[in-house]
């Protein structure tokens, strides 16, 4: 209506779209960058119009490119980042669901404080806890392998799993437990039959979450792999460190930068949604 | 025998994964922290040192540094991002066109990992090859934009770094708080004649004020535990090596020389007591507060 015509509108707009564009910039130019050639790049800047499509840059970084003296690409990095993150990912969601049922629903002595004292693990920083994690690592034997990833996360990650599955059980009626039980049904029947089939929200919230941090996460992959082990944050890390001797080769880092990127981003955009609730999740009540 | 083991199970499925995850959060915390307080350099020494690694770092030339810098940081970046995200959220609450595809915009950089924000920020901000090159080129030759090789400017890239990912972040949960602020309120104020400037200013930030403390606390955890945007902003960018100039958040880069020993010898390495020693002041105040802010807030039920 007449709303559209006032000037504050279109400063309003003015301001979110061109907040957009600066969010969106580093996207663009690396998307771009992504197709353009070393010596097109060295001419003029790091941003700017791609002359042709340098499919190269993607094939080079995928198979070829050497990062760390190993010129394999980043191919075998993602491939350890994958299973890293799909066994990470199932582990900690399926205990946290387990845990979050446990305590908002079952229900024992001293469930609160359980809660509260995992629930602090969401907020204990990496660092606090690196060498301790060595210690351990040591050990089991398991230093430099996907192994440990899978194990690290999986306890990391448990404190988040519980603490969304918690508040999310939390607001299934007792009386339903109660019922339950009249009928004879025990921890796990319930489980099974009653909580399971209501959860799919929760879970796609927390395997979405997940996911994405374990996957992102590289502290301990840069800590506690090196070389071939190592998942692809890790690799990423050992590219942009070698010393700059040579050209850089921007269009292919590029490629190979978007490559690791593209998992979470598909993520995000396919399930968008649940990465809001997973990240309001507790927060907005 | 069977109902033995039927009673039996759900308490170990129970307590199992809580038990070591107790044991992961406190025991990690107390055995760090009593390494603090021992001498162990590359293996793992048990005798009592007192305050020696505490002094070290205080010793350390670069520590008020970092502690000064942190500051700056934390309260650029999380000042920066409520005030922006706020802003955005009530622009974005006006019934504008577009708002999904805005709100996917602003969001997601939270998805991508700090190792890509971090490298393409970096080359952005490298004078060499990024916007000051870009503007050169276009025939502004006089354009500076190299605060990234700046001493007293460094800390500032990586704050707009920061910035401009968390941002998606405060705006969702500031918009979330206005949604649900009581839409009688919002006839009520235009009834008495109050603008839209008071009514944001004089009814939903005060509405939103609980959902801003939650922002608040999460962007200082947030900001505390940055050490991924700092490493990645420093390589490569220019003459970053001293950890003075890369401004940042020097206490977390004990890390680095943990691994260097550690991934090829398999002996650990502690280089990072002094590490933890620095962390724990911050850390015995901030992680308990966030982790009771997460309580009140999401456990309605806890009595």
């Amino acid at each position: 209506m007449d709303k559209a015509l006032r000037p504050g509108r279109w400063l309003t707009y003015a301001i979110l779209f061109g907040f957009a564009l600066f969010t969106l910039l580093p996207l663009i130019v690396i998307v771009l960058n992504s197709f353009r050639t070393a010596v097109e790049i060295g001419r003029s800047s790091l941003i700017g119009w791609p002359a042709g499509l340098a499919w190269r840059n993607w094939s080079e970084a995928w198979g070829h490119f050497c990062i760390a003296q190993r010129c394999e690409g980043i191919r075998p990095y993602m491939e350890n980042s994958f299973m890293m993150v799909v066994p990470a990912t199932i582990l900690s969601t399926a205990l946290g669901a387990i845990a979050g049922y446990s305590i908002s629903l079952w229900r024992f002595r001293g469930d609160t404080i359980v809660f509260a004292i995992v629930v602090m693990g969401v907020f204990l920083p990496e660092q606090m806890k690196l060498i301790p994690w060595a210690l351990v690592l040591r050990e089991l034997d398991l230093t430099n392998t996907i192994g440990a990833l899978v194990l690290i996360h999986t306890v990391q990650g448990f404190s988040f799993t519980t603490l969304f599955c918690r508040n999310y059980y939390i607001g299934i009626p007792q009386d339903l437990m109660k019922a339950a039980r009249v009928d004879g049904a025990g921890y796990f029947r319930t489980f099974w039959r009653i909580v399971l089939p209501l959860s799919p929200p929760i879970l796609i919230v927390t395997v979405i979450w997940q996911f994405t941090g374990i996957w992102n996460e590289f502290l301990f992959g840069v800590t506690f792999t090196t070389g071939g082990q190592q998942p692809v944050t890790a690799a990423l890390i050992a590219i942009a460190t070698t010393p700059a001797t040579d050209v850089v080769e921007y269009g292919i880092e590029s490629a190979a930068v978007l490559l690791a990127a593209i998992p979470t981003l598909l993520v995000y955009f396919f399930g968008g949604r649940y990465f809001l609730r997973g990240l309001t999740a507790g927060a907005v009540k | 025998m069977r109902r033995r083991l039927a009673d039996f199970l759900p308490l170990l499925v129970i307590w199992l994964p809580l038990l070591i995850s107790v044991a992961h959060v406190v025991g990690f915390t107390a055995w760090t922290t009593w390494l603090s307080f021992t001498p162990s350099d590359l293996l793992p020494e048990y005798d009592w040192a007192g305050l020696r690694s505490y002094r070290a770092v205080l010793r350390t030339e670069n520590t008020e540094i970092a502690y000064a810098n942190l500051l700056v940081y934390g309260v650029g970046y999380v000042g920066l991002t409520m005030l922006i995200g706020f802003v955005l959220a009530v622009l974005i609450d006006q019934r504008i066109r577009a708002e999904n595809l805005l709100r996917t915009i602003y969001l997601y950089p939270l998805a991508v990992s700090f190792v890509v924000t971090g490298t393409v920020w970096s080359w952005l901000f490298n004078p060499g090859q990024g916007i000051q090159k870009f503007v050169n080129g276009l025939g502004w030759t006089s354009f500076r934009f190299d605060w990234i090789i700046d001493r007293d400017f460094a800390l500032y890239t990586i704050i707009i770094a920061a910035v401009w990912h968390g941002v998606g972040f405060a705006m969702a949960l500031f918009l979330a708080g206005l949604r649900s602020i009581d839409p009688d309120l919002h006839k009520a104020a235009q009834i008495d004649g109050a603008g839209p400037f008071r009514f944001y200013l004089r009814i939903a930030a005060p509405g939103v004020a609980p959902i801003a403390i939650s922002v608040l606390v999460i962007l200082l955890q947030y900001a505390i535990k940055t050490f991924d945007l700092v490493r990645l902003d420093r390589r490569r960018a220019g003459h970053l090596d001293h950890p003075a100039r890369a401004g940042g958040l020097r206490l977390h880069v004990p890390a680095r020389p943990a691994r260097a020993r550690l991934g090829r010898r398999r002996s650990a390495a502690f280089v990072a007591d002094r590490g933890a020693a620095a962390l724990l002041p911050l850390h015995a105040l901030a992680g308990p507060a966030g982790a009771h802010q997460w309580i009140r807030r999401c456990a309605p039920a806890a009595g």
